[in-house]
């Protein structure tokens, strides 16, 4: 790589490729915006749907340009007589924040003895915590469903907290770890020099340079609570049933049912479109387990 | 202590390494004390299960039948492996998640290509095209069966009807690869975020020399960018394997494991969830997990990899 010494001697010649480079990056950019549409599709589609009629749901050709109308909404929320979805959403929202918080208190302290005050062979613990994710979840779904039953614990939404603690605590120890290990050991211990303890120490020094990471950590591990399927079709029945169990109500066609189930997924999946994007420069990372930054 | 009566001088040198140890290990502890609660948690949580299914993968065991439990040995794993079944829904989890990894990867090659270009409205569109990746997985389901391959209604052969093409039953007739297609719709942002995040690592001052000595984009592309990317693109199939031979919601919601599109997942579900046989489905959770091990084993080496860079750089 020899040219690097020459770089700034040929700028002459690289302003005259820009020039064609742009035409082609036009080119290149609408093709990415049909690519991005193309992917949004389905998703506009549903949206749409969802404010038809059944009648204009349901149409060959499509309806596109048929009267709006919230139905479809009233008729998940309940008015038509079917089940309210209110129940599962709170049993939802139950389990995915309050496994959040269990994942937060559980991973902050050991993302500290990962980092900032790292034990000896720290990266050989980490692995161990990664290698937890890659069990998958049917390798003790049967001998949890049996605990449960044997404890009187099925149906109860706590059980699913506890899982889902664990299923996200490894992905949030690993994204904590790489967010403490950011915070500059030299301001740690200028601040140490200074007199000031421990909790002080990561109140003012530490939090504040973590706490976006955090925040991005928990509205991830609030994602994977919020979506998870077959630990909560396995272990809840009626009482502890969460959002996703609640959909699985509509895999078999009920007649005129589209503008319905599109409400449904929409209005279910909203919690994690908001955070998935309020989480978005650091999805990724999560999602990676911290391997890609 | 004794130490300091009989050798009054060698005192200070002598206890200092006999008081030591206690407060070294102590200090130890304190290290090491905050790691314990998650550590243990993790243990007893994922860890104990798995134990238990392995034990129980070695019985004959139908929970409708409770007394009549009795060893198996490897029986179980003899009958998963020997019924054609089942054998079929290891056959299934490979296609599937060889399909779905696969395609995903490079169509998320391709738009992190596009999207690594600066052009009006980059973040609207890297924001469309995350949008199917935070569906939840079950809605995404439902989408697909039944508001786009609907025979009668579905969106996709509307859309063929404006062009006067034909109206196929999508999920009676391609029931895998219309599981396949909506996997690959959910993954490919995925992909394109790892993918992306990899093009945005690459060495910008060695691409401008490389220019200026005058390699071509798609010089540039063979020979720089895509030995950069190796590691990215290994990331990205083998962590989308790890959740894409897992994956369970699709295959129950959209074809309910019929038209022979259980994966193993289902059939575990399904043999105990359904079937009651505890002994059977432990055995097919385990061969779950030896294909996981082999996955993850590939999987760490090139996470540990890029960790090390990391610290290295750091």
């Amino acid at each position: 790589m020899s040219a690097t010494a020459v770089r700034p001697a040929t700028t002459g010649t690289t302003t005259q490729r820009p020039r064609t480079r742009r035409k082609a990056g036009a080119g290149l950019g609408l093709v990415a915006w049909l690519a991005g549409i193309v992917f949004f599709l389905p998703i506009a589609w549903m949206a749409l749907t969802s404010f038809h009629s059944e009648s204009d749901a349901a149409t060959n050709p499509p309806s596109f340009a048929a009267s709006l109308t919230l139905d479809g909404y009233r008729e998940f929320f309940g008015a038509g007589g079917g089940a309210s979805p209110w129940p599962a959403l709170i049993n939802s929202a139950v389990a995915s924040i309050a496994s959040t918080l269990f994942v937060l208190v559980l991973a902050l302290p050991a993302a500290y003895a990962l980092s900032i005050r790292p034990v000896k062979k720290w990266t050989d613990v980490l692995f161990f915590f990664l290698s937890t994710k890659m069990l998958p979840v049917v390798a003790g779904l049967l001998p949890i469903y049996l605990f449960a039953k044997n404890t009187d614990m099925l149906d109860n939404i706590w059980l699913l907290v506890i899982l889902y603690t664990s299923m996200n605590l490894p992905i949030a120890v690993w994204m904590m770890q790489s967010f403490l290990a950011e915070v500059p050991v030299a301001i740690i211990e200028a601040a140490r020099v200074d007199g000031a303890k421990l909790p002080t120490i990561l109140a003012r020094v530490v939090a504040p340079i973590a706490l976006p990471g955090i925040a991005a950590t928990s509205l991830i591990c609030f994602i994977f609570s919020w979506n998870e399927l077959l630990f909560a079709r396995v272990l809840t029945g009626v009482v502890a049933e969460t959002a996703p169990v609640f959909l699985t109500g509509f895999i078999t066609s009920q007649g005129l049912f589209l503008a319905k189930v599109c409400a449904a997924s929409l209005v279910i999946s909203l919690p994690v479109l908001a955070a998935g994007f309020a989480a978005q420069d650091k999805l990724v990372q999560g999602l990676s387990l911290g391997a890609v930054k | 202590m004794t130490a300091t009566t009989t050798a009054p001088s060698a005192a200070p040198d002598a206890t200092r390494p006999a008081v030591r140890p206690p407060s070294d290990r102590l200090r130890a502890w304190a290290t090491r004390a905050p790691l314990l609660p998650a550590l243990i948690f993790m243990i007893v949580v994922t860890q104990l299960p798995f134990v238990a299914t392995l034990v129980i993968s070695f019985f004959d065991w139908n929970a409708l039948y409770p007394d009549a439990r009795s060893f198996a040995g490897f029986g179980n794993y003899g009958d998963v492996l020997g019924d054609a079944a089942l054998r079929k829904s290891v056959w299934t989890t490979i296609l599937l998640t060889v399909a779905v990894v696969l395609a995903s990867l490079v169509l998320g090659l391709g738009l992190a290509l596009l999207l690594d270009r600066k052009f009006k409205g980059r973040g609207i569109v890297r924001t469309l095209l995350i949008a199917p990746f935070l569906v939840v997985p079950v809605a995404a389901a439902l989408l697909w069966k039944h508001v786009l391959y609907n025979p009668e209604y579905g969106l996709l052969n509307g859309l063929l009807h404006y062009v006067g093409g034909p109206q196929p039953d999508w999920i009676s007739n391609t029931p895998l690869i219309a599981v396949e297609l909506s996997l690959v719709w959910q993954w490919t942002p995925f992909m394109m975020l790892i993918l992306l995040a990899g093009l945005q690592s690459r060495d910008q001052q060695q691409i401008e020399a490389a220019r200026v000595d005058g390699a071509g984009d798609w010089q540039i592309f063979v020979h720089l960018t895509l030995p950069h990317l190796r590691r990215y693109l290994e990331l990205g199939a083998l962590l989308g394997s790890i959740y894409i031979v897992q994956n369970f919601d699709a295959v129950f919601t959209i074809t309910s494991g019929g038209l022979g599109t259980a994966n193993l997942p289902y059939t575990v579900y399904q043999s105990f969830y359904q079937a009651h046989e505890n002994g059977l489905a432990s055995a097919a959770g385990v061969l779950v997990v030896i294909g996981s091990i082999i996955i993850a084993t590939f999987a760490l080496r090139v996470v540990s990899s890029l960790f090390r860079e990391e610290v290295g750089r750091a």
